[in-house]
């Protein structure tokens, strides 16, 4: 994670976004070069999902905190856009109701229900993209950390409260689609959706943010409270008789955490035009962890690298050996957890520093 | 007054009496009052001939000769209906006829009729078909009948249906009636409830008693159903258990966060299918023993597969928790595809075997045979998994290697392969519980997915290294999801108790019975 | 011995595990200033005794008294740490990712709370202090490498290095020179008496040279108590240390 690393990174996926992004809108459809609209909302879903990742390294990486419940604050951020494009629809839906949506109709609701109130502002929206995921980390966090829940135990509860999500959401009666979830949206900010420039505006707001996310995930874990956190990751009740508050500082890195995969998820519902109660899977959150381990655990960038590259061969794989997908994503599992613990950049940097060990006492500071 | 009342009736009936004196058959091939008269004498007559000849009006199989003599159609020929002698109808039959008053007196004759009848199973439903007419008439057949009645069971059955009628009719004394409330009180179900919410026009006594007893039914009635939920909840948790007793050894035990372990279980609901397949094409006179094949075959295949994980993958991972969570889950994805691969992505058929469907009524709860075959097995499942680890060379070495492993080298004993083997006996549980859930779940690839998060939380609100914190943690769990059912709906219900169980977690994580102790600080 | 003197006041301490009495009835006064040895045999409650000073383990009962009147068995670690109860563990324990400077960095003492370390930038009163504790803890040309790739000495040196960082009132150091060479194990008592000249210091330490060597009060415990008190020769001479020691 150093300087020139983050660096590249920021350049890159900016720069590919841009490319991409004029390559769609200035090029005729038939140009060589011409960039098609899927692969442009494509490239934003990977974006998206990267955010995620980083934020599931900044608490897995840097605090310890192996979360199996990630892709709830990630589904719940997506939720949250979702209600705000569904009020976008307006009387355009199938029943053209204009104060309730469709599915709503179908259950023949009569009024809207309160906590859907609101979203019909964007700004209200997208304060509920930070806050709802921000708020469950922040009460599920203080309980946990406060009562030094760890390891497989926080592992195994994380995965149960995405599980529970997901049972809730899947109730019609909870108000957010049942089973089909939200879809079948028009418009954001009154621009339509399905418009090329609006999903390659999309598509670089979504690397804008994954750069502002690593940028800020990057000043946390370098600051004094990154060290904090990664002394708490190794070797917690040390930090304990110095006198550090562990949960204190593990509380703030997930409730952060959260709101990071929020943002994704909001990001990621426009881009590929649903989002139903399958996001809240426990398989999901596993999937994000493994983007995570592939990329290399504990660098930001390494998340990125992950899970661009595992869900680029998860589109190929899928698309042409579907049996296959299932297969290799077990087996990337296990071979990296075996055989590759520092991800791709793990050993990257391990051809790089080889000689280091000889000569440690001159190395550099950073 | 009742006295006059009981003279006004047997005038009424006189007509139909006088007649059924010199010939109880005849008025059948009158009107319908007179049919239905002569039903109710033959019913009472204790005539030999009186029940097939009513069986066959009910079957519609009762004709009318010329000279209005009876006959009753059989696949052959006909016989007399007075005489039960077999012979030729002299001229064209026509049937009896029949209306709704008939049909009710027949059916009502039936009722006392079977009352005699020497099949006990016969006798019994009689008694239930006038509880439910509350037929007055029946009254004095079921007097005689009880006279004659020696089955404890039918005795009673027979005094409610009496009870019924009695209360339903207006002749009885107010002793009888009292007599009649208290019979039905006994009785206890939401039958006698009804009846007696239904009554009117009784004396005073007697309502108040009625709605004593009444009230007395509906603090019985709850509280059998309160059981029925126990019932329903310890069959749910021995559910929970048997998907979590493996569990309780790899990871209780052993420490091994085993994300496989599901498809342990998945692979022992396969192996129960192709049991069933095998057994079907190759031996179908065993059919039925089907399952009983399937335990064993299931806890060598999954526990064969255990051993190969252990040493093939977990070994590499010891004292890495983390790790070897997302490596048994990469390997929980390919045996779920392999499998998916193999037999296809649809659910399998596994069949129930006779002895397993069904049910009975005890007292005011039903128990549903497989229910209670399931709550026996993991009784016996787990009952053998502490009898193997308390008494067998195999459990000593285990528990010695997991308490202290560098000790137990020392001492000889052959700690990898302990290691395999525990891993493999929890795996093979995790089979045997596959074929149980073979019988209520679907057998599909993604079995054993839906059981993981419930097992894990299982093992860990009981209490980690601890068998028996597994059991009354499953029980537990199986009993309060089954009574917020009613209230909240089943998968509320099941939200809930995740919650519960996310919270309870957060305030005691090492479970209800922690193991104590300087080594668990460590 | 006037209260005013006292540092810490152990008064009848009992600490069970599932029926296993750790501690029974362990009493122990320590005055402003002193240096004390506590030695014993294995399981004789050495470290379950710092584990309750340093709020890790609740005592069933007894009480604990630091300074004048703080009962530190209602408090938990980050709190008797904020007191200036500084302690090392038998087993080093350094933050092996971080360099050695951040190691004492992070031990310096300050406010340790989310909102200052995230905004803290290092200050020159910080970097002397550090250099000042490299000096003492003579680590200073190592000051850039990973801690993780210290010497085993190193780490112990460090450690107390970290422990100094914390300006405690009170250290408690287990087993400081396990595992250390004869030159080290030399050095790191000179080390402690220099620590002693400002702080109270209690030592639990198998090697009786080493003890010999400290040249301070000697509490003996066995089975939970204490079994004796005095100078290190003092204590030798006790039969039923010699009888604990040596008789099985």
């Amino acid at each position: 994670m150093s300087r020139l690393s983050i660096s590249v990174t920021l350049a890159l996926v900016l720069g590919i976004a841009l490319v991409m992004a004029v390559l769609n809108l200035a090029l005729p459809e038939g140009a060589a070069l011409h960039v098609p609209t899927y692969a442009v909302s494509l490239a934003g879903k990977y974006l998206s999902y990267a955010m995620l990742a980083v934020a599931v390294d900044l608490v897995w990486g840097f605090a310890g905190i192996l979360s199996l419940g990630h892709a709830a604050f990630f589904a719940l951020g997506g939720y949250a856009m979702g209600m705000y494009l569904m009020r976008q629809i307006g009387t355009r839906g199938v029943y053209g109701n204009a104060l309730l949506p469709d599915f709503m109709v179908f259950l023949n609701w009569k009024s809207l229900p309160w906590y859907w109130h609101g979203f019909d502002n964007a700004g209200f929206a997208i304060l509920m993209v930070l806050v709802v995921p921000g708020l469950l980390a922040l009460v599920f966090g203080w309980l946990a950390f406060r009562s030094r829940v760890t390891g497989v135990y926080l592992s195994i509860i994380t995965q149960a409260l995405t599980y529970a999500l997901l049972l809730a959401f899947f109730r019609n009666d909870m108000g957010f689609g049942g089973n089909n979830g939200l879809t079948d949206f028009k418009d954001m900010f009154a621009i339509p959706l399905h418009a090329d420039a609006t999903r390659s505006g999309l598509m670089v707001a979504t690397a804008v943010l994954l750069c502002a996310e690593l940028l800020v995930a990057r000043y946390v874990v370098t600051s004094r409270f990154g060290k904090v956190l990664i002394a708490v990751r190794d070797t917690e009740s040390r930090t304990r008789f110095l006198g550090y508050r562990p949960e204190a500082y593990k509380l703030f890195v997930f409730v952060l955490s959260a709101v990071m995969a929020g943002i994704g998820g909001a990001l990621y519902v426009p881009q590929v035009g649903i989002i139903n109660p399958g996001e809240f899977s426990p398989a999901n959150s596993i999937e994000a962890v493994i983007w995570v381990a592939v990329g290399g655990r504990g660098t930001l960038v390494g998340a990125v690298l992950g899970a661009v590259l595992v869900n680029f061969g998860k589109t190929i794989l899928t698309g042409a050996l579907p049996e296959l997908w299932l297969f290799a994503l077990g087996a990337l599992f296990i071979l990296v957890t075996l055989l590759l613990p520092g991800g791709i950049l793990g050993l990257l940097s391990r051809r790089r520093a080889r000689p280091a060990p000889t000569t440690p006492a001159t190395e550099p500071a950073e | 007054m009742i006295l006059l009342r009981i003279l006004l009736l047997l005038l009424a009936l006189a007509p139909a009496l006088a007649r059924a004196e010199d010939d109880p058959f005849a008025g059948l091939a009158g009107s319908y009052d007179d049919i239905s008269n002569a039903v109710a004498a033959l019913a009472v007559s204790g005539n030999a001939q009186a029940e097939p000849a009513i069986a066959a009006l009910q079957a519609g199989r009762l004709f009318v000769a010329p000279d209005n003599s009876l006959w009753i159609k059989r696949d052959g020929g006909a016989v007399n209906a007075r005489t039960g002698a077999p012979g030729e109808p002299p001229g064209a039959l026509k049937p009896v006829r029949q209306n709704n008053a008939v049909r009710r007196a027949t059916e009502a004759a039936m009722g006392s009729l079977t009352l005699f009848s020497a099949d006990p199973a016969v006798r019994a439903k009689a008694a239930a078909a006038i509880f439910e007419q509350r037929d007055t008439a029946a009254i004095p057949a079921l007097d005689r009948a009880l006279a004659k009645e020696t089955n404890p069971a039918i005795r009673t059955a027979m005094q409610q249906a009496r009870a019924a009628a009695l209360l339903s009719g207006n002749a009885a004394s107010e002793a009888d009636r009292l007599a009649a409330v208290e019979v039905l009180r006994a009785r206890g179900d939401m039958a006698a409830s009804n009846l007696l919410e239904s009554l009117s026009g009784q004396p005073k006594a007697v309502a108040a008693a009625a709605a004593t007893a009444e009230a007395s039914i509906a603090r019985m009635q709850q509280m059998w159903s309160l059981a029925q939920g126990v019932f329903y909840g310890l069959s749910l948790g021995s559910v929970l258990l048997l998907a979590a007793a493996g569990l309780a050894i790899t990871f209780g035990v052993m420490g091994v966060i085993n994300m496989a372990h599901g498809e342990m279980v998945m692979l022992g609901a396969y192996t129960t299918f192709v049991v069933q397949q095998a057994m079907q094409t190759y031996l179908p006179s065993l059919f039925g023993a089907s399952l009983i094949v399937a335990i064993p075959l299931a806890f060598i295949v999954s526990g064969v597969v255990g051993i190969a994980i252990e040493r093939l993958l977990i070994r590499f991972l010891y004292g890495r928790p983390l790790e070897t969570l997302l490596a048994t889950w990469g390997l929980s994805l390919t045996l779920q595809q392999a499998v998916r691969s193999i037999f296809g992505a649809s659910n399998r058929d596994v069949s129930t075997p006779g002895w397993m469907s069904g049910a009975d009524q005890f007292g005011g709860i039903t128990i549903t045979y497989n229910r209670l075959s399931i709550i026996v097995f993991a009784a016996l499942v787990m009952a053998a998994l502490m009898a193997v680890l308390r008494y067998t060379p195999l459990g000593l070495q285990m528990r010695a290697v997991t308490q202290n492993r560098r000790m137990a080298a020392a001492m000889g004993i052959r700690t990898p392969w302990i290691d395999a083997l525990t891993f493999g006996l929890g795996s093979g549980v995790a089979g045997m519980a596959g074929v149980a859930l073979s019988q209520i779940d679907n057998v599909s690839p993604n079995l054993g997915q839906g059981y993981i998060i419930d097992s894990f939380m299982v093992v860990v609100f009981g209490g980690v290294g601890n068998l028996w914190g597994t059991v009354v943690s499953a029980l537990m769990l199986g009993i309060v999801n089954k009574f917020l059912e009613p209230l909240a709906g089943a998968v509320l219900a099941k939200i809930l108790v995740l919650v519960l169980l996310i919270l309870f977690i957060q305030r005691k994580p090492r479970g209800l019975f922690p193991l104590k102790g300087r080594a668990v600080e460590a | 011995m006037s209260l005013r003197d006292t540092l810490l006041y152990v008064d009848g301490v009992t600490v069970t595990f599932d029926g296993f009495r750790a501690l029974n009835a362990l009493s122990l006064v320590l005055e402003k200033g002193e240096m004390r040895a506590v030695i014993g045999p294995n399981g004789a409650g050495k470290t379950t005794m710092m584990d309750v000073i340093t709020g890790k383990t609740r005592p069933d009962s007894g009480q604990v008294v630091f300074g004048a009147d703080t009962d530190l068995t209602r408090l938990d670690e980050p709190d008797i740490a904020a007191l200036g109860i500084g302690r090392k563990f038998q087993k080093p324990t350094v933050f092996e990712p971080h360099s050695v400077w951040d190691n004492l960095l992070l031990a310096l003492a300050g406010d340790r709370r989310p909102r200052f370390t995230l905004w803290a930038r290092e200050t020159a009163e910080e970097r002397d202090q550090i250099s000042g504790i490299l000096q003492t803890i003579r680590l200073a040309e190592h000051r850039h490498r990973r801690a993780g790739d210290l010497s085993h000495g190193q780490k112990q040196w460090l450690e107390i290095g970290m422990l100094l960082a914390q300006k405690p009132q009170l250290l408690l150091v287990d087993e400081p020179v396990a595992g250390m060479t004869d030159a080290e194990t030399e050095q790191t008592a000179e080390l402690l008496r220099e620590i002693n000249r400002t702080r109270s210091v209690v030592v639990v330490e198998h090697d009786m040279a080493f003890v010999r060597a400290l040249g301070v009060k000697v509490t003996v415990l066995h089975e939970g108590s204490v079994l004796s008190e005095g100078s290190i020769d003092h204590v030798s001479d006790d039969p039923r240390v010699v009888e604990v020691y040596l008789g099985r």
